[in-house]
């Protein structure tokens, strides 16, 4: 029998059409040149620059001359531990837990209800309600907020409004966290943070309990457990590894952030202005590379511990 | 005889779509019931209520004489073997056996003892401190096998259990879930479209579609004595005659089932036909026979002197091979 003739012909040749055949028989080749921009960033510029920075912080600044001395020591991370210092860093570092805290207990329903009862247009809304406010500028929500916050904003006229202007005076008085309004209070500066923060939370958080299958809650469900032991043993587990990646967004966003304390609280510092200060009129910039290195390093704990917890078994 | 699951009426309608429409089914204790059918038939549906992840639009369910609408899962003595298994990824395979038991606050020693009895019956006895993700589909079945009947249920549910399983694996464990199932003297629900299944490990076999039940038997009923066409095309591919060839051939104006076994290719013909398609299946071979504008099939033990395609040939059978069913199709 003579070969039939299927009428199969091939694509047109052409130089996309080469280059397409090169790749196939090569894909190492289309994958390195994928990745050839973000590795030479990353690789160069990025990384480049912190270690860069890493060698500025063990500089030192000569007290009279105001020139940084380019011999290797450690006395600049010593000032670091000078009551001063240590105070900016604790105080960013208990910040930015309490904020992750929030953060995740407030996101958890709204990332629940998304992930496992919105479907089609209400998934769109819902996507489009959590992102909506990260399309106008960080800087006009934080001065909305200051002056939502302020002493003659909306907050204290709605308190007043509902009677209990006592309450905000209550919480107000509250010695360490308190002040003459919100707007120049460290609960101030707390509620900015979790509102500019809180999508970061919730979209990892709805993605991973979105990959939970939904049989296993039916499993769980079968094997005798009430939605709480469902909740406690199946879900929150499964779901963990997206809050953990959530809280690496804000806590290390918290850590960084220079604008938010600055413009909503207290005139004490955080991590990010001492840099700003120290780096800028200052001019030491051993000591604001120093405490660069401070959240790298946090950070660095903070996923080894999320690591031994297990946080990234299920992914 | 103790009705194990009994219902009445009951229906489940998704919007317009009925996927249960006024079932009545009773499933004895101790038995071994298949509910056979295509997808979408209606049969997980059915499951679904009886483990009480659904709730019906109507009618009632009872189990062990007790009505369970509104009752939830967690509180039925019914366990569930799902169809991809549904093993907690984040635990190890003990852990996922003893998770009932763990919730219901047994202690830690007598857990591990009883969830490792468990293992042991399915022949996991030793996988315990593996992962889910580092077992096999026949392994991961087992699991979910022990972790089903661990807390001793009173009926135990099947979803498709074996239907992500290679053949020799399949057949394997058909034997494994009968001997089980008597062992353990446990209701045992069984859903499948796979009608050789059903018809060899149930006791009875309930065949669905379009959300009714069709036909309730044992495996022999329903293989021999069909009540409808479907159910006789459904299991086993019978050959469905309409009623006026059937009125030609036995004087009855209804359906009549012939099984493809049944027909013999030399004697008395009682039909002439075409064959169309012949494929070898090792000890037997399947004809396609093009006759009085109906497609048949005919079973016939392979041989050197089989028709092959365009062949004309007589096709002949036993009267009482012949089975009448209704007037409906």
């Amino acid at each position: 029998m003579s070969a039939l003739d299927t009428g199969w012909t091939p694509p047109p040749q052409s130089l996309a059409g080469r280059l397409g055949d090169l790749f196939w028989r090569r894909p190492g080749l289309l994958v390195a040149l994928m990745l050839l921009p973000p590795v030479l960033w990353l690789g160069i510029v990025y990384i480049g620059s912190l270690l860069t920075l890493l060698l500025q912080s063990f500089y030192s600044l000569d007290e009279f001359s105001g020139l940084v001395v380019p011999e290797f020591t450690l006395a600049t991370y010593a000032e670091l531990l000078r009551p001063s210092n240590f105070d900016i860093i604790l105080r960013t570092v208990i910040m930015a837990a309490l904020v992750t805290v929030a953060s995740a207990i407030i996101a958890f329903p709204i990332a629940y209800v998304a992930a496992r009862y919105a479907r089609g247009k209400w998934k769109a809304l819902f996507y489009l309600g959590i992102m909506l406010p990260l399309w106008s500028s960080y800087l006009v929500k934080v001065y909305a907020w200051k002056l939502i916050l302020a002493k003659e904003g909306i907050l204290t006229w709605l308190f007043a409004k509902l009677h209990i202007s006592w309450l905000l005076d209550a919480i107000l008085a509250i010695p360490g966290i308190g002040g003459n309004s919100l707007s120049v209070s460290y609960i101030g500066t707390f509620l900015v943070f979790v509102y500019i923060w809180l999508p970061y939370m919730i979209l990892p958080t709805q993605a991973a309990l979105e990959r939970v299958p939904a049989n296993l809650i039916d499993a769980s469900s079968d094997l005798g457990g009430t939605p709480a032991m469902t909740f406690r043993n199946v879900i929150l587990p499964l779901a963990f590894p997206g809050i953990v990646a959530g809280s690496i967004f804000t806590f290390s966003l918290t850590l960084g952030d220079y604008i938010i304390p600055q413009i909503v609280g207290t005139s004490r510092l955080f991590i990010g202005q001492a840099v700003y200060t120290q780096q800028g009129t200052a001019g030491n910039i051993p000591l604001a590379a120093a405490f660069t290195v401070v959240p790298i390093v946090i950070m660095g704990i903070y996923l080894t511990v999320a690591k031994r917890l297990g946080a990234f078994d299920a992914l | 005889m103790t009705v194990a699951v009994s219902l009445r009426a009951v229906s489940r309608h998704f919007g317009a779509v009925k996927a249960l429409d006024a079932v009545d089914l009773d499933i004895e204790a101790g038995e071994f019931f298949a509910m056979l059918g295509p997808s979408g038939s209606g049969k997980t549906t059915c499951l679904r209520l009886i483990a009480g992840f659904e709730q019906p639009t109507s009618g009632h369910i009872e189990i062990f004489g007790e009505r369970v609408e509104g009752v939830p899962p967690y509180r039925r003595s019914v366990n569930t073997v799902f169809q991809d298994y549904a093993l907690f990824p984040h635990m190890n395979v003990i852990e996922n056996v003893a998770y009932s038991l763990m919730l219901r606050k047994v202690p830690k020693a007598e857990r591990l003892k009883t969830a490792e009895a468990a293992l042991d019956l399915v022949q996991l006895g030793g996988y315990g401190a593996r992962r889910p993700g580092q077992l096999s589909g026949g392994q991961r079945q087992r699991v979910a096998l022990a972790r089903a009947i661990v807390n001793k249920p009173k009926v135990l549910l099947l979803d498709e259990p074996l239907g992500a399983l290679d053949l020799k694996l399949r057949e394997s464990m058909q034997e494994e879930l009968k001997s089980l199932q008597k062992r353990l003297g446990i209701t045992f629900v069984f859903v499948t479209h796979d009608q050789g299944e059903a018809l060899s490990m149930a006791d009875r076999v309930a065949v669905f579609s379009d959300g009714r039940i069709r036909q309730v038997g044992t495996p022999e009923d329903i293989y021999q004595r069909p009540d409808t066409p479907f159910v006789a095309d459904f299991v086993g591919s019978s050959n469905v005659l309409p009623p006026d060839l059937v009125e030609r051939l036995a004087g009855v104006r209804r359906f009549a089932s012939l099984r493809p076994e049944a027909i013999r290719l030399g004697g008395e013909a009682r039909l002439t036909g075409t064959v169309v398609a012949r494929s070898y299946l090792g000890p037997v071979t399947r004809l396609a026979i093009e006759a009085v504008g109906l497609k048949l099939h005919a079973i016939v033990p392979s041989g050197a002197d089989l028709p092959g395609e365009g062949d004309t040939i007589g096709l002949g059978f036993d009267s009482v091979a012949l089975h009448l069913m209704g007037t409906e199709p």
